[in-house]
């Protein structure tokens, strides 16, 4: 069997798996399931311009509330239903990610990391400071009886488990297609030789520019998703930390692969799930495991997999 | 919907096949010592029918009622979390002691939020999932509510607040939210006015942190000074990520009789200090909301600036001069003393004026469990229609903060406000407010929304 197919054997294998789960999963692991399953789209989103274009952001939580508050505010204000409202959502991820990509490709390095932290921490002001329409902190609920696209309600928790598969499937077919093609190679080769890729005739700058825009936009999917599955929408998603997750989620996950970023998502929630309730310092437990990890296996959970045997994961 | 049985056939399923055919005979003869053990219950059952009976309604009824606390033990509510699980211990001690809810003991199951809205999403999940509490209780932080709030409406299970926030009353939430032991912010604000108009001046310059806590004072207390005739002159708006507050001082006009301050977080002392620093010996009245001095000692260097201010105080910290004897022995319970710090340790200061309201939270869950016979989950809806019902709840062991009035049509309650001076660095009670200070128009009706 080739390559390629074991590859997509294996992917669809994972949502054929999920999918089956839907069945299995007692009410709590199956709500939390489908929350991981959205957080992982926005570990993807980061993965493509972190794991394999080898930019390191420390702001992307700016993407994820793009797509948050393009759909709540649309909702909330314009009171547009859902559907149109989610597609909002999307285009601000691009428009935001647009233009933010535009000026963050004027620098490079650890500049280019404080950009993007600074852009974000200016998201998250300009989120506070128009309190008047987002409720600030606080943050905005989409009533239940909102959030229903096609008339499926999306606060059941089978729809809502679906609707985030769904959301994940795709994020995991547009993963393997832009590692397989040939933009997801040149964005390897900018990742392992800015120089060299240069030299060899690609437009770099096109190509970063055009995996912020991807990354930014899976990551406002995930935003708005987020917001439309559990119906909520608050400046803490816009705050550091929340830019910090989907790094720490890619990085025990495993950068560079497209499986990483579930596997990351799926062990940081139950590793925090379990330790809270044996110790206040759970962080530290958190923290001591991305420690560990970063000693014995570098390249993450996925990565050391593909290291010892299956070097055709991608 | 979910189909569970799946679930069951598919566990079955696996069961069969691992040593399947050496396990048959085993499972033969357990079969029949089970069997025969079957008979030998039904018999003793027979001829004792009543009392095996007895015992089971027993056993049943002694299962304890599950409380889940979403706690805040981590993150930047921690102070407050410490206080809340301190008056939640020490409730549901007195609840037990007393014979607990409906003759059923009452057990906690605490779970940490982190002071974040998706976290505290995920444990209201967890309690009604996994842990099956009958209800979920005692979150402080308004993010952290609005966030979780939507899921306790969606796995419909009964959510008590005690956050002070408006949030409840606005009727940005849902049925099965309520806020019955603590009143919200937008009472609180408005009842200051009166008084400050009156005894400090009618020219207010507010000082507040630009977000939404701050803009809801801005706007509840700018409506309500105008309406006791008075001004607001300025408003100063300080960004949440200030670190030094100097340069903002010299905004306040010199027209200003009375600043109204309302900072949060550690950098409060800076403000104070520095707000010291600016004045001198010739300041302007100064009033604050005591959120910037919870869990903080006020005997602590930088804040003697503070003497001779005034203070609001959802509940006196310092045991007044006409101390009841509901809030000495609630004090006595927490483990309180009388300069509103632990009683173990003199330099850990409590969050006096909010954490009552899990201890009257807790006290209202027990009256609405009992009023309406609640015996498990499928009476959640009884318990809210009980609780939508209350109206006066008197001065008592079970409401030490005073005299309070639910509305149920907006899951609120309304209550005294108490005004404190710093006098010799301890806070004074100057003026207590009446319960209708805080009333205003209801703009939601929750018990039309079906449950």
């Amino acid at each position: 069997m080739s390559e390629l197919k074991k590859s997509w054997l294996l992917h669809l294998g994972i949502v054929a798996l999920l999918f089956v789960l839907q069945f299995v999963l007692p009410s709590y692991h199956h709500a939390s399931m489908a929350r991981i399953m959205v957080l992982t789209c926005y570990a993807m989103g980061y993965n493509i311009l972190f794991g394999y274009t080898g930019l390191l952001s420390l702001g992307h939580a700016l993407f994820f509330a793009a797509g948050m508050y393009g759909l709540s505010l649309s909702m909330q204000h314009l009171e547009w239903l859902a559907g149109p409202a989610l597609i909002i959502g999307l285009l601000s991820g691009v428009v935001v990610s647009l233009t933010i990509g535009l000026l963050l490709l004027r620098t490079t390095g650890v500049a280019f990391m404080i950009v993007t932290l600074m852009f974000s921490q200016a998201g998250y002001l300009t989120v506070l400071y128009f309190g008047e329409f987002t409720r600030g902190d606080e943050g905005l609920v989409i009533q239940q009886e909102l959030r229903s696209i096609a008339g499926i309600d999306l606060s059941d928790p089978t729809s809502r488990y679906f609707a985030a598969l769904l959301l994940m499937t795709i994020c995991i077919i547009v993963s393997l297609r832009v590692v397989q093609a040939g933009f997801g190679r040149v964005l390897v080769a900018i990742r392992e030789n800015n120089e060299r890729t240069r030299m060899l005739g690609y437009d770099i700058q096109r190509h970063k520019l055009s995996a912020i825009v991807l990354s930014g936009t899976m990551s406002a999917a995930a935003g708005a998703c987020y917001c439309l599955l559990f119906g909520y929408a608050g400046a803490t998603f816009a705050s550091v930390q929340y830019s910090i997750f989907p790094l720490l989620w890619v990085l025990l996950g495993g950068a560079g692969t497209v499986l990483g970023p579930f596997v990351g998502t799926l062990f940081m929630f139950y590793l925090i799930d379990l330790s809270s309730g044996l110790t206040t310092a759970y962080m530290l437990i958190a923290g001591f495991s991305l420690v560990m990890l970063t000693l014995f296996a570098p390249q993450g959970l996925v990565g050391e997999i593909r290291r010892r045997g299956l070097r055709w994961l991608p | 919907m979910r189909k569970p049985t799946n679930n069951v056939s598919i566990k079955r399923n696996h069961q069969v096949d691992m040593g399947q055919v050496q396990n048959m005979t085993k499972q033969s003869s357990r079969r029949k010592a089970i069997k025969t053990l079957a008979a030998t219950t039904a018999l003793v059952a027979t001829a004792s029918s009543l009392p095996l009976f007895g015992r089971y309604s027993q056993a049943e009824a002694s299962e304890p009622i599950k409380i889940g606390f979403q706690v805040h033990r981590t993150g930047i509510g921690a102070a407050y979390g410490r206080w809340y699980d301190r008056a939640t211990k020490a409730a549901v001690k007195k609840i037990n002691d007393e014979g607990g809810i409906n003759g059923r003991k009452v057990e906690i199951i605490a779970e940490d939020d982190g002071t974040d809205p998706k976290r505290g999403a995920e444990v209201v999940e967890k309690m009604a999932t996994q842990h099956g509490c009958d209800i979920a209780f005692g979150t402080l932080f308004s993010h952290v509510v609005i966030g979780s709030a939507p899921r306790a409406g969606e796995l419909k299970i009964p959510y008590f607040v005690v956050s002070e926030g408006h949030h409840v009353a606005s009727g940005m939430l849902n049925r099965y939210t309520l806020q019955p032991g603590i009143t919200d912010v937008k009472s609180q604000v408005q009842a200051m006015a009166p008084f400050v108009s009156s005894s400090l001046g009618k020219k207010v310059t507010m000082i507040y942190p630009d977000f939404a806590f701050g803009h809801d004072h801005r706007d509840y207390f700018s409506a309500a000074i105008e309406a006791q005739g008075g001004q607001v002159v300025a408003k100063i708006a300080i960004p949440p990520t200030e670190s030094s507050f100097t340069k903002y001082f010299p905004k306040i006009p010199r027209n200003t009789d009375v600043i109204y301050h309302v900072m949060v977080g550690p950098a409060v002392l800076t403000f104070v200090k520095e707000m010291g620093e600016f004045f001198g010996n010739s300041r302007p009245e100064i009033f604050g909301f005591i959120d910037s001095l919870e869990a903080v000692d006020l005997a602590s260097p930088g804040l003697e600036f503070l003497e001779g201010t005034y203070f609001w105080e959802g509940n006196p910290r310092y045991a007044q001069a006409n101390q009841s004897v509901y809030d000495k022995d609630y004090r006595t319970a927490v483990g309180v003393d009388a300069n509103g710090a632990s009683l173990s340790d003199s330099k850990d200061v409590s969050t006096y004026a909010h954490m009552f309201g899990c201890w009257e939270t807790l006290h209202i869950v027990k009256a609405g469990m009992e009023a309406s016979g609640y015996s498990g989950p499928k009476d959640r809806a009884k318990l809210i229609e009980a609780v939508e019902a209350m109206t006066l709840m008197p001065h008592s062991h079970a409401h030490p903060q005073g005299a309070k009035e639910f509305n149920g049509r907006t899951h609120q309650v309304f209550g005294h406000q108490y005004i404190t001076k710093v006098t010799n660095s301890k806070l004074v009670l100057a003026h207590t407010t009446s319960i209708s200070d805080t009333y205003y128009p209801d703009e939601v009706d929750y018990t039309k929304q079906p449950f």
